[in-house]
């Protein structure tokens, strides 16, 4: 049947248009989750970082009107929540998983404290690319309506991946994950380099924050994040610490949590809450599917196998 | 014009403590220039703690360290690898998930902020080309066997044109001929190039066989240096030990060889990363005897301890103790009396963090009397229990709370073997038992061995180190890509056929 056909087309437009739009806050957020857990620290308090730096876009974009001028501080915020998880992790006797549950309460808490006024004003919003302008189905238009910070994590991927491999501050990440007898031996600073990581780690997951209040959903509240924070890290686990298998696996779950309304708007409504759990589902399913008894796994940072100090 | 000093390096008097142990008291080393120099000791002497406070990896609470007669202040090891002095630690510092190649070049004091492989490589391997032993640089560290890693550790330390190489026991993971190998090129390196060498071995053959002069610790003491040409062994090892006894070789008793206690049969088992470790095995070990397993690292022996250990799932086949199928559950070890003694038993059979007594209580915390009614567990108990073995096996740690993790390696080896020996031993299996350990502690390990097996034990010795299996085995089985390749006893062993075996001929 004809209708049933255009019908699972129009699904499928928007399982792809969802993957890009939902999963550009994951890409920014795996990204910096992959680059601190390289250099062999865990950072759970990343969904803090979400928030505070979708309130804190918001808030700027709002007070300044520049949208851009909001990315740039939902960054630094992320990135001073980053800081604050590096600096307590190198206290002595402190766990950087029970940091990190802290400062994602903590982050969330501070947003929506200090975002209790900009519930209700609009902000300039970001800006896309029409890359669909040629199709006349107004679907594919809106799938093909591509936001400016996917560009850049698209960018960004590949230029992570490079940095691991092909500079200094790359190989110095890697080996005070891998091993801090290496990196003692080589004389790095770990802490130094923890901290650092942690803080870029965090500025990406603002930045991936400011995406939500600037972009999609587009306005600032309290139920914006639906734990993308957490499921990021899930989302490294997954992709084996590698910068470009991140990406992939952010449109894998963007994909997936936009079939509930994708399904909706074709008509589809009885499993619609059923289908809005697809990327939690998603994430259990590859926790379980992925570990094993016997079986290390592959790129994990040695460091969080065997932590040395 | 003065007169230049003979010594390239001094260490005076230097002291450090760790919390409130002494594990350098005072002690001063002078290395000449263009020597050979062996430092020596008994296991927790503070051997590897001197030189890690030359490297500045350690910061001495008290004393100072020269270079050619010129007073240095070394903070971190970067620092000493600018002035010329590299280390090899005695654990390995390669990053498992890297190359050769970029481990190589993460040792350079200056690294390029961005790294041009094409160029780097090439030049890798025309300086490579000078180099005593060669390495694969693509290859990932941990595809590479323990000879090749401690080789590509020294190229590491050589390319940095250090002047003085320091070595912490570098031929512990190799076999008698790898060593001889990679010491006699770096021999040549002293003699050609006017490299110093300050090693740190257990292996009296090493010394006499390369080293000029040796200095000796004891207890965090200096006790004495002199030149190794007209000192007899014996000697050195009365330095070393002062004025301890030292343990004769226990003699094999006979013993009624009868009951099959352990059958492994058709065993097949996974490694970590998933590939095929051990394929159909079957082995078959009776109270009394010793059977022993040759093989190079890295070819199943891990995993088949792993699995006997209850570490590691079994893919295929069986495994019986007293004729009834294992399943590697507590209860079943306990019924069976199963003992393990892991190889590196700080990271496979210990908790680091825990104590002492923590440690030595983990087979039998949960039953009385350590246990009240297997619930509330009774502390006092506990370190009652482990002060008597410390006195008996001879543990040395500060009380039977210090954590264990701060053991020297020794004596976890002892402290383990100390919770695996004590009570019933109906089956033992027993990896690499005296990996890193002075000779004094290898003779005693290797009593209690002997022991367990006079006793009427059924012992699985797994070992890298022939002359161990020569001397304890009553049987010997080669494994060779996770198949038992070849059988002999010690009295036929050629060693040249299993050697041939050993490297899958
Ligand atoms: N980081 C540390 N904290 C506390 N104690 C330590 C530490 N490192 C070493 N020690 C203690 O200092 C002593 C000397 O240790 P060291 O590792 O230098 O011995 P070693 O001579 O190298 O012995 P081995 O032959 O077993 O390697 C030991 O008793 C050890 O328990
Ligand atoms: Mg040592």
């Amino acid at each position: 049947m004809n209708g049933d056909d255009f019908s699972l087309l129009s699904v499928i437009i928007a399982v792809l248009g969802g993957a890009i739009r939902v999963g550009t806050p994951f890409i920014f957020v795996s990204l910096g989750e992959c680059l601190t857990e390289k250099s062999g620290r865990i950072n759970l308090g990343l969904e803090g970082n979400l928030v505070m730096g979708a309130m804190a876009g918001y808030a700027i974009s709002y007070l300044s009107g520049s949208p851009w001028l909001g990315v740039l501080v939902a960054g630094l915020s992320g990135a001073a929540l980053g800081l604050l998880h590096a600096y307590l992790c190198q206290q002595p006797r402190v766990n950087d998983i029970a940091v990190g549950i802290a400062l994602m309460i903590l982050g969330t808490g501070l947003a929506f404290y200090m975002g209790k006024s900009f519930i209700q004003p609009q902000a300039p919003r970001l800006g896309s690319f029409s890359l669909g302008s040629w199709s006349d189905i107004p679907a594919l238009r809106a799938a093909l309506e591509i936001n400016v910070l996917f560009i850049v994590g698209i960018i960004l991927t590949p230029a992570m991946a490079w940095f691991f491999k092909y500079s200094r501050w790359g190989l110095i990440v890697r080996t005070v994950g891998e091993s801090t007898d290496a990196a003692l031996a080589s004389g790095f600073n770990i802490n130094a380099v923890r901290m650092l990581s942690t803080m870029a780690g965090g500025f990406l997951a603002g930045v991936g924050g400011s995406f939500l209040s600037l972009y999609y959903p587009g306005s600032w509240n309290e139920g914006l994040s639906s734990g993308q924070g957490l499921m990021a890290v899930a989302l490294v686990i997954f992709a084996r610490w590698n910068p470009v298998n991140c990406f992939y696996a952010s449109l894998l779950f963007g994909g997936a949590a936009a079939l509930g309304p994708a399904l909706q708007s074709v008509g589809v409504t009885s499993g619609y809450y059923l289908f809005n759990a697809a990327p939690y589902v998603l994430t259990l399913a590859i926790m379980v599917s992925t570990s094993s008894n016997n079986r290390v796994l592959t790129g994990i940072p040695g460091d969080l196998v065997n932590p040395g100090r | 014009m003065t007169i230049p000093s003979p010594y390239l390096l001094e260490a005076l008097i230097i002291r450090k403590v760790f919390d409130d142990f002494v594990a350098l008291d005072d002690v001063s080393l002078k290395l000449a220039r263009g020597s050979f120099h062996a430092l020596l000791g008994e296991n927790g002497a503070g051997k590897s703690t001197l030189v890690k406070c030359i490297m500045g990896y350690y910061h001495p609470d008290g004393g100072n360290i020269l270079l050619d007669n010129k007073e240095v202040s070394i903070n971190n090891p970067r620092d000493a690898h600018n002035l010329g002095i590299g280390m090899v630690y005695q654990h390995f510092t390669l990053i498992p998930n890297m190359t050769v190649a970029e481990n190589l070049i993460l040792a350079r004091p200056h690294l390029p902020a961005m790294i041009d492989w094409k160029s780097e490589l090439a030049e890798l391997e025309t300086r490579m080309a000078t180099m005593p032993f060669k390495v694969p640089l693509q290859s990932n560290i941990n595809t590479l066997s323990a000879g090749e890693k401690q080789k590509v550790e020294i190229i590491k330390q050589l390319l940095l044109d250090s002047r003085l190489l320091i070595l912490d026991e570098p031929t512990s993971v190799l076999t008698p001929n790898e060593a001889d190998e990679v010491l006699g090129q770096i021999k040549g390196m002293v003699d050609d190039n006017g490299l110093s060498v300050l090693i740190i071995t257990h292996k009296f053959r090493e010394v006499t066989g390369f080293a000029d002069e040796v200095t000796v610790l004891r207890r965090g003491k200096y006790v004495g240096s002199c030149k190794v040409a007209g000192t007899e062994t014996k000697t050195m090892a009365a330095m070393m030990m002062g004025s301890e006894v030292i343990a004769e070789p226990l003699a094999r008793a006979e013993t009624k060889q009868n009951e099959t206690l352990l059958e492994i049969d058709q065993l097949s088992a996974e490694s970590s990363s998933g590939e095929t470790a051990i394929e159909s095995l079957s082995l078959n070990v009776r109270a009394g005897e010793i059977v022993g397993i040759a093989g190079v690292s890295g070819n199943g022996q891990r995993e088949l301890v792993e699995v006997l250990a209850g570490q590691r799932d079994i893919a295929n086949g069986s495994i019986r103790l007293h004729g009834e199928t294992f399943d590697a559950t507590r209860r079943q070890a306990r019924l069976h009396n199963l003992h393990c003694l892991p190889e590196e038993p700080l990271k496979n059979a210990c908790v680091p963090n825990m104590s002492v007594a923590e440690n030595m209580a983990f087979n039998n915390f949960d039953i009385p009397p350590y246990a009240l009614k297997g619930l509330l567990i009774n502390r006092g108990r506990i370190r009652e229990r482990a002060r008597t073995l410390i006195t008996q096996f001879k543990v040395r740690t500060e009380t039977e709370d210090t954590r264990i993790g701060a053991l020297s390696g020794g004596n976890v080896q002892r402290a383990v073997l100390a919770r695996e020996l004590s009570g019933d031993i109906d089956v033992l299996v027993v990896a690499n038992p005296v990996f890193g350990l002075d000779f004094k502690a290898v003779e005693e390990i290797h009593n209690r061995i002997m022991a367990a097996r006079n006793n009427g034990t059924a012992v699985l010795l797994v070992s890298e180190d022939l002359d161990e299996l020569l001397e304890l085995s009553d049987c010997i089985h080669v494994i060779s890509g996770g198949k038992l390749v070849y059988q002999t006893t010690p009295s036929e062993a050629d060693r040249s056929v299993i050697g041939q075996h050993m490297a899958g001929h």
